[in-house]
């Protein structure tokens, strides 16, 4: 197996360093050339959405990642990749991607003072903490996206068959269980 | 603050990283920087080379043109407070800022301390020359470090200089006996904890920018390949020519800092650079203020 992470801009570091924890190859992308190399799965990473979401576009990453993902590249966004993911954003005309059925909000707990980190229930997985940084969450979910976990009555994670995201940051944590089960989705791709 | 704020506020800086944070002085600027990529803008009344340029007592911004500011983006927005000034830093905090930068660009308003930013609930983040500054700062609270190179002068020898030495003093540490690490403590003017953790990371403890006279794509390159994690850039941009296509530039440049092809492929036609002094021209080194 090998995951492919998107190495724009933002905190993708902590999530080779989590791969690496769990053994698992990785390689950095940011250059057109680099997606020709093969990979089993993406992560977008925290950081800016509107500064990755430039560099998508003039890196000419922008359509064959998309492309992939709509054809069923499994990949995992944290807080700017939700947002690059989202096929809304309910306070912002800009979106990015777009592949994912999900309404998110974008800095949808005000400024840095409005940051923090909690515990909270994530499906299948249980009690684990989350780490919000200047977050969006998810309004709602459509079609055949599914909530994993809430708090405060905002989701803050969800599935669409193989995309996968996080309004917290599960790279800055100990705890490896929401990496995990993005491999093991990577494992069991749905077709 | 709580253990737990001072993590989120060191978490905010690595969301920064790989980034460029860009001075602006309007809503129109801010917007221009983030339009062009930049990843976070600092929001002041004048650009270094302008505080320089008009001499005289330099504050904080005022609060109003601040707001105007945070309303024209939705990137994190910082603003700086006069070294030792713990009331503008609790002025900025009242306005939500996301992070204050403690900074030798303005007139020191405490010619002996900094402020304790451990009381604080936003991030600060400081200008430091060496390992002992930086770590100076850090045990006061700060959540990010940035080099000082020389503000305003579109001259990057100093923050080269400043990265220069806090790399080899970090590399030195890392290579040291467990029981130098006092002594090196005692040297360093530092705790002996923040020297540990160095030693045991082999880097700062928090986010390392580099700051302080870059001007050019390939001086934010350069920056990044001396090991700064994400470059400031002052009166680089809008003193330039072509503020937008420069900005972008140093955007991409900081993503592809080993990529001389692709430097130079930006680096082309982006109209006259500011023109800069040189740091032996100068009469005010702000550096040398708040070690």
């Amino acid at each position: 197996m090998q995951i492919a992470v998107l190495a724009l801009q933002g905190a993708f570091i902590e999530h080779e360093q989590m791969l690496q924890r769990l053994g698992v190859p990785s390689f950095e992308i940011r250059n057109r050339e680099d997606i020709e190399k093969p990979f089993d799965g993406l992560i977008i990473p925290g950081g800016e959405s509107t500064v990755q979401g430039k560099l998508l576009r003039e890196l000419e990453l922008f359509e064959p990642l998309q492309e992939m993902i709509a054809a069923g590249l499994p990949v995992f966004g944290t807080c700017a990749g939700l947002l690059l993911l989202a096929k809304e954003i309910r306070n912002d005309d800009r979106t990015y991607l777009a592949t994912m059925n999900i309404t998110a909000v974008r800095n949808a707990y005000g400024r840095q003072l409005g940051s923090f980190h909690t515990e909270a229930e994530f499906a299948e997985i249980g009690l684990i903490p989350m780490t919000f940084i200047r977050a969006p969450y998810i309004e709602r979910v459509f079609g055949d996206a599914k909530a994993l976990a809430t708090v405060d009555d905002h989701i803050v994670a969800a599935r669409q068959g193989n995309q996968l995201v996080c309004a917290f940051h599960p790279e800055l944590e100990d705890s490896a269980s929401v990496h995990r089960l993005f491999l093991n989705m990577v494992q069991n791709r749905q077709v | 603050m709580s253990e737990n704020r001072s993590e989120l506020n060191r978490n905010l800086a690595q969301m920064l990283k790989g980034g460029v944070i860009m001075d602006v002085t309007t809503p129109e600027q801010a917007s221009i920087a983030e339009a062009a990529g930049a990843c976070a803008v600092m929001a002041l009344e004048r650009i270094p080379a302008d505080i320089r340029a008009a001499g005289g007592v330099s504050r904080m911004s005022d609060p109003k043109m601040i707001k105007g500011i945070q309303d024209a983006v939705t990137i994190p927005v910082m603003a700086k407070c006069r070294i030792g000034h713990i009331v503008e830093a609790q002025i900025l905090q009242a306005i939500a800022i996301d992070f204050i930068d403690e900074s030798e660009v303005l007139s020191p308003a405490d010619d002996t301390y900094h402020i304790d930013k451990t009381v604080f609930d936003v991030p600060f983040v400081c200008g430091a020359r060496d390992l002992g500054e930086a770590l100076r700062r850090i045990a006061e609270g700060a959540s990010m470090i940035r080099t000082k190179g020389e503000p305003g002068t579109g001259d990057v020898v100093q923050a080269v200089r400043h990265m220069r030495i806090m790399q080899a003093e970090i590399r030195r540490i890392g290579s040291m006996a467990e029981d130098e690490l006092f002594e090196a403590a005692k040297q360093l003017q530092v705790p002996y904890e923040l020297v540990r953790q160095v030693h045991e990371q082999k880097k700062l403890p928090v986010v390392n920018f580099a700051a302080g006279g870059i001007a050019t794509p390939a001086d934010a390159a350069l920056m990044m390949q001396l090991g700064a994690e994400g470059v400031f850039v002052g009166s680089g941009i809008f003193k330039s020519g072509n503020p937008a296509k420069r900005a972008a530039a140093i955007v991409k440049a900081v993503t592809h800092f080993d990529d001389p092809e692709r430097i130079a492929a930006l680096s082309e036609d982006l109209g006259e650079a500011m023109v800069g002094i040189n740091e032996q021209e100068i009469e005010l080194l702000m550096a040398e203020r708040g070690i």
